[in-house]
């Protein structure tokens, strides 16, 4: 390579309508000449563009996600990195990080989907960690609009069709059916992987000279200017952007993997990072960053799929399956012979400066010259007014009091009915059994459990994983929106006998140019702050997807939390339904007089109002503690989450979902320890938080009450779990309701079927 | 003894057929990479599950054009003990090692799901370990699973006791809502006529291990080190058969 040149020629004039173009605006691209004492060339508006969009500047949440902990006992790797670590013990580290794939997903669901499992697979190997799971959250449009079925096929499909051809099982997730994702629907996968803790590698260029290497698909024209794509908002030309969704090659990234984590076994590599949003341009300045270095590269040295691909092209392309290496000196060589052996392509293409500077060139002639530190860490912030949408009071504060109460038995039954049968609640059978749940053999507790539980790869110890997050109460009352996606999640894990122990997390909001959603950006993000402080449980990382909106509409702001947690002895994990006829039913938690926001007010009554259930924070941290020391002595065989229908859904689940089979219960919802004085509705399906639906052996009932008492969670025994095939016969606050639980089973696992057109129990 | 595990590029269950042997039963597992022309000292050799070379054009397609199928084709022909689960099932009878096809499931979706199974002829180096008419749950994962072959074949592997595990319910009955892909009568495996080749869709090696709660894909591979051990294998004609070739 030549020495350097003072500047890059002028390629062409940059007009305020191009810098309009690139998503920037008259300030920052001040911000730019002044940062080069210059005008940039055209490769350099596109690298500041695609660097400075909110995908991946994070401009208008980072000065909220600073807000957030991040440190803390478990914490080995937090935000900044490919991907958050925690120390699970034994040597062993859990990488973990969820992503957005909403744009892309909506435009064309398959590839969408698939290509986001794909970026979110390498940035968990990149640290040197193996994939063991994944998690899909997803919210969707009705079930009865085609294009809703059409997306939910799609996005099924991509997550499958990727992570089993990879073979890293989807062991859990949840998705979501709403309006508010008609036209926006959301698409988040969180990857874990386990990885021996001196293993721990990452993307930094250090050491002047050493290669720089690019690895796996060559570059061709798709999906340039990705990330700006992602960071704006939806319309009805979206259609029109399907170049930008890249095309996933799972079996590529298999490779990839395979052949990354031997590269890191053998110590060859100084830090590798996967060419995400904005491709090779990302990957080449944030591991110069880290580094405090430089880096030079040549785009002719980068194979290319297609003729004639420009520097701004081949910097910005976001194909799909890329990655780049730093070599360690004299470990080129060693390097090649890997990626050859996984018939991989391999080109060095440039290497570490000590000049801090991004140098690009073509065919030796210098194209751009840009600083890294501004460029990756000066991205201009923004903090914006928020304002509340007085809309969403009225909303909160509306009388719901006709929908408290039940006419007469009858309509308990129909609602209990209409909720099982509701897309979000039923069961996601038909989506689960589409992905690959076992591969591995890790897999204790798979789709359908509160959290799923896998094998560590030392030791007695298991790892709990889930997401939750709830837009509609973000929508309503964003902190406790926020407040809840953490504590749900602890709860979930905690409810398999788990010690929650850190999160990733995944904000996907409208435009916050819109001071209303920036007030739900800002309150919601300040819930989770909160949240994660009163239950020990910092974050370690995550992603940021604004303008989820379409036709001026945005989502409903949904915050969605990935949890670890670790539980000592996997053999002491607590299932999510009851196991034994005869067990007694025990309900931990107080119920109080709350139906706003429910899935029952939206579902039965069409109404999406009140104010959400309120979040103590300190509960939620009692709850949690209770539940671990119940996994640690075993005193439960069952232990359930009582969220979206409230304790009805919550004991019929339990039921329906039965070891060997359906089983009975009986119970007296009045026995439940509650707050003050809940109507029928609150009682049955209200979504009270930390609350929780638990199953004991008579014999253990004392022990698992003065447990409940030693930990300050109100706690009593409602009923018992009777025989298989029994029925379903609870009462409470005046209403009784006795059903058949095969019947219920039906309805909870034909729903989805159902409305895909396809036949419940049709099996091939 | 010791299982040679084939690892295509896209292999993805290889490492569980090594814990599986390993871990579960205490016998010994190596791997055979795909480019390699040795199969060494195995006694068995199992192609695992996975999507050998991508599989975009057609499951197992091109895995039998692969340098370490020619020794495998070899290594079976002359007798030696070859399991293919899932993608290896795909293989092998692409590789014309057994007979029939198999095509995409009759839903035209991927599934993974536990399947009930019932071990028809339980006289086989695969099975022996089983009793017959046993019932056992195993899962599948596949979206190309569906066995298929001309009535003909059907009738034979039938009358010839061929067909060593079959899709059943949980009374254990091959009925249709039993049959997770839409398999002819029910096939989820069959050996080939000399008796050393078998191929099935679900995976044996995901339920082989205490810790999971099911053990009742173990007797597959320790149907094979009995066999082996036992010295009672089918006929094997010497190891110059193996690692001869380009």
């Amino acid at each position: 390579m030549t020495g350097a040149v003072a500047s890059p020629e002028r390629d062409l004039d940059i007009t305020p309508e191009l810098v309009h173009e690139h998503g920037l605006s008259p300030a920052e691209y001040e911000r730019i000449l002044a940062i080069l004492g210059r005008a940039p060339t055209l490769a350099e508006l596109g690298v500041f563009s695609a660097m400075w969009s909110e995908h991946c500047g994070y401009k208008n949440s980072r000065p909220l996600l600073r807000t957030l902990p991040t440190h803390g006992d478990a914490v080995v790797q937090g935000p900044g990195e490919n991907a958050g670590v925690i120390d699970v013990g034994e040597g062993w580290g859990v990488a973990f990080k969820i992503e957005s794939h909403n744009h892309p997903s909506a435009v064309e669901p398959y590839q969408g989907a698939a290509t986001g499992s794909g970026g979110i697979l390498r940035d968990v190997f990149t640290m040197g960690a193996r994939p063991i799971a994944l998690f899909d959250s997803l919210r969707f449009g009705t079930l009865d609009s085609p294009r809703a079925r059409y997306l939910l096929d799609g996005v099924v499909r991509g997550v499958g069709d990727y992570g089993n051809c990879v073979g890293v099982p989807t062991v859990g997730g949840e998705t979501v059916f709403d309006p508010a994702y008609e036209k926006n629907p959301l698409v988040n996968v969180m990857c874990v992987g386990v990885v021996p803790l001196e293993r721990l590698i990452r993307g930094e260029a250090r050491g002047v000279g050493n290669p720089v290497m690019a690895v796996g698909a060559r570059t061709g024209r798709d999906g340039i200017h990705g990330a700006t794509f992602a960071s704006g908002e939806l319309d009805e030309e979206s259609a029109d952007s399907r170049p930008q969704v890249q095309v996933g090659d799972p079996f590529t990234e298999k490779l990839l993997l395979e052949a990354s984590l031997e590269l890191i076994g053998r110590d060859l590599l100084v830090g590798i990072q996967d060419m995400g949003a904005a491709g090779l341009t990302s990957s080449a300045t944030e591991m110069a960053a880290r580094s405090g270095s430089g880096i030079d590269i040549d785009v002719a040295l980068v194979p290319v799929r297609e003729e004639g691909m420009t520097p701004y092209e081949i910097l910005l392309s976001e194909s799909q399956e890329r990655m780049l290496l730093v070599a360690r000196p004299e470990c080129e060589e060693a390097v090649r012979e890997v990626l050859e052996r996984w018939d991989l392509q391999a080109a060095t293409i440039g290497k570490v400066t000590d000049d801090g500077v991004f140098r690009v060139r073509e065919d030796g002639r210098v194209v751009a010259e840009i600083p890294v530190d501004p460029l990756v860490n000066e991205c201009p912030t923004y903090t914006r007014e928020g304002v509340e949408d007085p809309e969403i009071g009225r909303l909160r504060e509306m009388d719901l009091s006709a929908h408290r109460t039940f006419g007469c038995d009858a309509d308990v039954d129909a609602a209990l009915r209409t909720l099982l049968d509701a897309p979000t609640i039923a069961s996601k059978r038909w989506i689960h059994e589409q992905y690959d749940t076992s591969v591995q053999t890790n897999t204790l507790a798979g789709p359908g459990a509160d959290a799923a539980v896998l094998r560590l790869p030392a030791g007695k110890r298991a790892l709990a994983a889930t997401t939750d997050g709830n837009g509609r109460y973000t929508y309503l009352e964003p902190r406790t929106g926020g407040r809840i996606a953490v504590a749900e999640a602890a709860r979930n894990v905690a409810c398999a006998g788990a010690r929650p122990l850190a999160i990733t997390n995944c904000l996907n909001f409208g435009s916050p140019l819109r001071p209303a959603v920036y007030h739900q950006l800002a309150e919601a993000v300040a819930g989770m702050g909160e949240a994660c402080r009163a239950l020990g449980t910092p974050v370690t990382g995550g992603n940021v997807s604004l303008y989820n909106e379409t036709g001026g509409q945005p989502v409903y702001p949904t915050p969605v939390v990935g949890m670890l947690g670790v539980l000592e002895d996997r053999d002491l994990r607590i299932g999510s339904s009851f196991r034994e006829p005869g067990d007694v039913i025990v309900v931990l938690g107080a119920t109080r007089d709350e139906i706003g926001g429910s899935e029952y007010l939206a579902a039965v009554g069409g109404l999406v109002a009140g104010p959400p259930p309120a979040l103590d924070l300190d509960e939620a941290r009692r709850l949690v503690e209770l539940l671990v020391a119940v996994g640690e002595v075993g005193v439960a065989r069952s232990a359930h989450d009582c969220a979206d229908g409230g304790l009805a859904i919550a004991l019929a689940e339990c039921a329906i979902g039965a070891h060997g089979g359906p089983l009975g219960l009986e119970a007296d919802l009045d026995h439940a320890p509650r707050v003050g004085e809940p109507a029928a509705a609150a009682l049955w399906f209200g979504e009270t938080q930390s609350r929780v639906v638990v199953s004991c052996a008579p014999g253990r009932v004392d022990q698992l009450m003065t447990l409940a008492g030693a930990h300050e969670v109100p706690a009593a025994r409602i009923g018992r779990v009777a025989g298989p095939r029994g029925t379903y016969e609870v009462h409470g606050g005046g209403h009784r309701v006795r059903v058949d639980v095969e019947e219920l089973g039906r309805i909870y696992e034909s729903a989805l079927p159902r409305r895909m057109r396809e036949e419940a129990g049709l099996t091939a | 003894m010791k299982f040679g595990i084939v690892r295509f590029p896209g292999s993805n269950c290889d490492a569980d057929v090594v814990r599986a042997v390993t871990e579960g039963l205490g016998e010994e597992a190596t791997y055979l990479w795909h480019k390699s022309h040795d199969l060494g000292d195995v006694d068995v050799v199992v192609l695992p599950g996975g999507f050998s070379y991508g599989d975009y054009l057609r499951a197992g397609a091109i895995a039998r054009f692969s340098p370490i199928m020619r020794e495998v084709v070899a290594f079976a022909r002359a007798g030696g003990l070859t399991l293919g689960i899932c993608n290896g099932f795909q293989v092998l009878c692409e590789a014309r090692l057994l007979p029939g096809a198999l095509v995409r499931n009759r839903s035209l979706r991927f599934r993974c799901v536990e399947v009930g199974v019932r071990v028809e002829n339980a006289a086989t180096p695969f099975s022996r370990a089983y009793r017959e008419g046993e019932r056992l749950s195993i899962p599948i994962a596949h979206g190309e699973g569906q066995f298929v072959a001309d009535s003909g074949t059907l009738d034979r592997l039938e009358a010839e006791r061929r067909v060593v595990f079959r899709y059943v319910d949980g009374s254990g009955e091959p009925t249709d809502a039993a049959n997770p892909n839409g398999s002819a009568r029910n096939i989820a495996g069959i050996i080939n006529e000399a008796g050393n080749v078998l191929g099935l869709m679900p995976h044996p090696e995901r339920v082989s291990l205490g810790y999971l709660g099911n053990t009742d894909g173990l007797g597959v591979f320790a149907s094979l080190a009995r066999s082996v051990g036992g010295g009672d294998r089918p006929h094997r004609r010497g190891a110059e058969t193996v690692g001869v070739g380009s």
